[in-house]
């Protein structure tokens, strides 16, 4: 399905569905360029509560530090606007379209992912 | 105005995808990155899966010169594997490591309504800016 909705973006608006791109274009592009990009998110927000509504709602994380939660989001809104994507846009689509520099991204990331999952869960014990 | 309904679905159906798989549960993706945890590795079959729809549709589709409903494709055009590419990824994927959110299950969990999503999203959005106000 997030392949699928990937290529019906392509094929209908021309654009590359990746999320971290979406999003800060939404705050960055000209007005004319961000309204296809907020019925995008809406899209995104929508399928959590439809998902919620035939499925029950999700559990929530217990005990895991807000302060945390934030560095993780500067991180990674820092680091996608850098880089130029994030799971979705250099690992769905790029690798979709054989591009060298995602496949690079996407490497990176998850190894830097892996060694920062091994850091928090067993160096500093954070609760998930 | 179509272009928008089809933006609307696009994003829906791959939010639909990512709570069907996994990937909108904080826990499971760290599960996945856990590796020498209690490794899950079933989220790369996820990503195979994803991949192996983009890889086999996308050649084709952009082989047309416009997309259905907008002016043109567009699609990054860069080449060079630059430090920003390499720095960039390293640090999205520290955040990704620490939270367990990537920016389109982070964005879809908002509607858990719970604190984090919110505070991940603002956070994420500051970061964001952040970078345009440092490098652009």
């Amino acid at each position: 399905m997030i392949g699928l909705a990937s290529v019906w973006l392509l094929i209908a608006n021309g654009r590359i569905a990746g999320v971290s791109g979406i999003l800060h274009g939404l705050f960055a592009e000209p007005p004319g360029d961000r309204l296809w990009r907020a019925w995008f998110v809406a899209g995104l927000i929508a399928a959590g509560f439809t998902w919620h509504a035939f499925a029950g709602s999700a559990p929530i994380r217990q005990g895991f530090g807000l302060g945390w939660v934030a560095l993780a989001g500067l991180l990674v809104g820092f680091g996608t606007r850098m880089s130029g994507g994030c799971t979705s846009g250099h690992g769905v689509c790029g690798l979709g379209r054989l591009s060298l520099r995602s496949l690079v991204a996407v490497a990176l990331f998850m190894a830097a992912g892996m060694a920062a999952t091994f850091v928090a869960r067993h160096v500093l014990g954070l609760p998930s | 105005m179509i272009g928008y309904a089809a933006a609307f679905g696009a994003g829906l159906l791959f939010g639909i995808g990512l709570w069907i798989s996994g990937m909108a549960t904080p826990r499971k993706v760290l599960d996945f990155l856990d590796v020498t945890g209690s490794w899950d590795p079933s989220l790369a079959l996820v990503m195979a899966g994803a991949v192996s729809v983009t890889l086999s549709a996308f050649g084709p589709i952009l082989k047309r010169r416009t997309p259905l409903y907008a002016g043109d494709f567009v699609v990054s055009l860069k080449k060079r594997i630059d430090a920003p590419l390499v720095v960039g990824a390293a640090l999205f994927g520290i955040g990704w490591g620490i939270g367990g959110y990537c920016p389109g299950p982070a964005l879809t969990a908002l509607s858990n309504m719970s604190a984090e999503a919110f505070v991940f999203v603002g956070a994420m959005i500051a970061g964001g800016l952040a970078h345009r106000l440092a490098f652009d």
